[in-house]
C-alpha cells in the first residue's frame, strides 16, 4: 500500500467517514469520541477485513492440508511479516502474537522467573501502568528478585539521573512504558535503553500507548522486547504482538502449554517447537492477527508522520481552550507528549465531570487509569482525561470545551 | 403517621416528574445531594467506605427507637446526590422495611443508567450496603 498521504493536507473529514461509529448519537447528542488512549474506533477497511476473514477462509491454521487452511495460514503469516516490517524487526518469528500487551509482559515476566535470582533488582517506572507492575511484582515474589521505582516530577517525566543512580550490576531488567498511558508523557526510551545496556540489563517497553502515535523500529531502538495491542491502533480487542530480540526469546521457557507450541510430544518427553511458534500455544486468534495487520496497512496509508503532526494541532488547540477554563489544573506537561491530556477543575471531582459530559454525548475517561501510583504522586483521586486519535476534529474539541464548561457550571 | 419507604419513593418520583430534560433532573439531584444528612467526621474511615465506587462514598448507620437512621457522604457531587436520594428513601425506617424495599423508583425518575452494576457510580453497590446494615441491626432486634 501507497504511502502517498504525507505531503497532502491532512483531510479529516474524508478519513471520519472511515469509521461507521462516528455517526451515532450518544445520549441524543452526536457521539464525540475522546477515549482513544483505552481503546481506538475501528475503520471498515478493517471490518472488511473482518468480514472476509469469517465469509471467505475461516480454516484453523498452520497443521490443515486443505485448501482453506492453508489460505488462513498464509493470511496470518502474511499479518506477521507487515507487524514485523511496521517495527522493523529483522525477523519474522520475533513477532510473537498474543492476546494483547498485558498478555505480552506476563509471557516476559513468567520467562524471567527461571532467570532471576534472589537479590537481583528489576527497575519500573513511576508513570507505569497496573499492568506493567502487577507481573513484576509477582516475578518479586517468586524470584527474590527486589522492585525498585525509577521516579517521576512534577511535569510527570522520568527523572534520567534518578534511573542512572538505581542502575547498576544487580539491575537485571528495566520495564517502562513507551508512552505513559495516564498523562500521555514520552519517555526517552533509546537514551535508557543503551545505559541499561552497558550494564547487561535487559529492557522492556510497553509499546501500547505509543503505537498508535509514534512507529517504533525495535532495531534502531535496540530494544529487547516491545509489547503492543491491535486495539488501540485501530484494530480488534484481544490481539497484540510482543516484539523479542531472537536471543532473549530462544533463552525463555515457553509461557504456555498446548498444540501449536510443540515438536513432538511422548509421556516421557515433549519437544517444543521453534520461534514463534513456541509461545503461541492453541488455536490463536486468526482473525485479530489478519484484522490487525489490516489496521496498519490502514494507518500506514495515511500515513504516521501525518497522523503525529494533526494529533499535535488537536493537542495544542485542545490545551489552549481549556486552559481558559477558571481553576483548570493539567497533570502531565511534558514538552514530549501524545495527544492526551490529564485534568481536574478546582474542587470539582472527575466523576462529577465526566458523568456530566458523558450526557452530552462526550466519551472521556475518569478514574485513576489503572496508574494509581502516579494519583499518589499528585495527591488527587484521579483525573478527566481526554485523549485524541487522528479522526478527531477541532469542531469535536469545542464541543467537548463547550461541555466542560456546561458540567463546571452545573456543579459549581 | 410516618410516610413509608413507599410513599417516599413516590414522592420523590413525582419530584422528578416535574422535569422533561437530563440537565434539569441532574441539577435537581444535585441540589439533594446538599440535604444529605452528613456523617460525623469520625466515621469517615475506611470500614465505611463503599466499594466499587470511582468516588468514595461513606455510609453511616445508626439504630434509634427500632428505626434505622443513615449519615453518609461522598467527594463527588453527583454521587452525594444518588446517595441522597437513597437515604431520603431508606433513613428512619424498621430495618425490616429497609431489606423489603425495592429500588425500582430509581429507575422511574430517570436515573437507570446508574443501576447498572457495571457503572463506575457504585449505585447497586450503595443499596447492598445500606440494606446490609439493614440485616445487620435486623439480627440485633431480635
Amino acid at each position: 500500500m501507497s504511502i502517498a498521504t504525507n505531503n497532502i493536507a491532512f483531510n479529516v473529514e474524508e478519513i471520519r467517514k472511515d469509521f461507521p461509529i462516528l455517526n451515532r448519537e450518544v445520549n441524543g447528542y452526536p457521539l464525540v469520541y475522546l477515549d482513544n488512549a483505552a481503546t481506538s474506533q475501528t475503520p471498515k477497511q478493517v471490518m472488511d477485513a473482518i468480514v472476509d476473514y469469517y465469509s471467505n477462509y475461516n480454516a484453523n491454521i498452520h497443521r490443515g492440508v486443505h485448501s482453506l487452511s492453508q489460505e488462513a495460514t498464509d493470511k496470518y503469516e502474511a499479518a506477521r511479516i507487515k507487524i514485523q516490517q511496521h517495527f522493523n524487526a529483522e525477523k519474522s518469528h520475533e513477532i510473537i502474537f498474543t492476546a494483547g500487551t498485558t498478555h505480552g509482559i506476563n509471557l516476559v515476566a513468567n520467562g524471567f522467573a527461571s532467570i532471576l535470582k534472589k537479590g537481583d533488582e528489576i527497575l519500573v517506572s513511576a508513570l507505569e501502568h497496573h499492568s506493567n507492575i502487577v507481573p513484576w511484582q509477582m516475578l518479586c515474589e517468586k524470584t527474590g528478585a527486589i522492585l525498585k521505582v525509577i521516579p517521576m516530577n512534577e511535569q510527570g517525566e522520568l527523572i534520567y539521573e534518578s534511573f542512572e543512580e538505581l542502575l547498576s550490576e544487580k539491575t537485571k531488567m528495566v520495564f517502562l512504558n513507551h508512552v505513559s498511558n495516564a498523562l500521555g508523557t514520552i519517555n526517552p526510551i533509546k537514551k535508557i535503553i543503551d545505559k541499561a545496556h552497558e550494564k547487561g540489563a535487559a529492557v522492556l517497553i510497553d509499546g501500547a500507548q505509543a503505537a498508535p502515535h509514534i512507529k517504533a523500529d525495535v532495531q534502531a531502538l535496540d530494544v529487547d522486547f516491545y509489547v503492543v495491542s491491535a486495539h488501540k491502533m485501530c484494530g480488534p480487542t484481544g490481539v497484540g504482538v510482543l516484539y523479542g530480540k531472537e536471543e532473549w526469546l530462544n533463552k525463555l521457557p515457553p509461557y504456555q502449554g498446548g498444540g501449536e507450541m510443540i515438536a513432538t510430544v511422548s509421556f516421557e518427553k515433549t519437544t517444543y517447537a521453534g520461534l514463534p511458534h513456541k509461545f503461541e500455544a492453541g488455536t490463536p486468534n486468526i482473525c485479530g492477527g489478519i484484522a490487525f495487520g489490516a489496521a496498519l496497512d490502514y494507518m500506514n496509508a495515511i500515513g504516521f508522520e501525518a497522523i503525529a503532526r494533526y494529533e499535535d494541532e488537536l493537542l495544542d488547540y485542545a490545551t489552549l481552550k481549556l486552559q481558559e477554563i477558571e481553576g483548570m489544573k493539567l497533570y502531565g506537561t511534558s514538552r514530549e507528549k501524545t495527544a492526551v491530556i490529564s485534568f481536574n477543575i478546582e474542587g470539582l471531582h472527575p466523576y462529577d465531570i465526566g458523568t456530566l459530559v458523558d450526557k452530552m454525548g462526550i466519551a472521556v475517561r475518569t478514574g485513576h487509569h489503572c496508574a494509581q501510583p502516579i494519583m499518589d504522586f499528585y495527591k488527587i483521586p484521579g483525573t478527566v482525561r481526554a485523549s485524541f486519535s487522528f479522526y478527531n476534529s477541532k469542531e469535536e474539541i469545542d464541543r467537548f470545551i463547550e461541555a466542560v464548561k456546561k458540567a463546571k457550571s452545573m456543579l459549581s | 403517621m410516618s410516610k413509608t419507604i413507599q410513599e417516599i419513593q413516590e414522592e420523590i418520583i413525582d419530584e422528578f416528574a416535574m422535569f422533561d430534560d437530563w440537565m434539569q433532573r441532574y441539577e435537581y439531584m444535585i441540589e439533594l445531594g446538599k440535604t444529605l444528612p452528613i456523617i460525623d467526621e469520625k466515621y469517615k474511615i475506611d470500614e465505611n467506605l463503599i466499594k466499587g465506587c470511582q468516588s468514595k462514598v461513606w455510609v453511616h448507620a445508626e439504630l434509634k427507637d427500632e428505626k434505622l437512621a443513615f449519615t453518609a457522604d461522598s467527594d463527588a457531587i453527583i454521587t452525594k446526590g444518588i446517595v441522597a436520594i437513597l437515604i431520603r428513601a431508606f433513613s428512619n425506617h424498621h430495618p425490616s422495611a429497609i431489606i423489603e424495599a425495592d429500588t425500582k423508583f430509581i429507575d422511574d425518575i430517570g436515573l437507570k443508567e446508574h443501576l447498572s452494576p457495571t457503572r463506575a457510580n457504585g449505585l447497586v453497590s450503595m443499596i447492598k450496603q445500606l440494606k446490609m446494615y439493614a440485616v445487620a441491626y435486623q439480627t440485633q432486634l431480635k
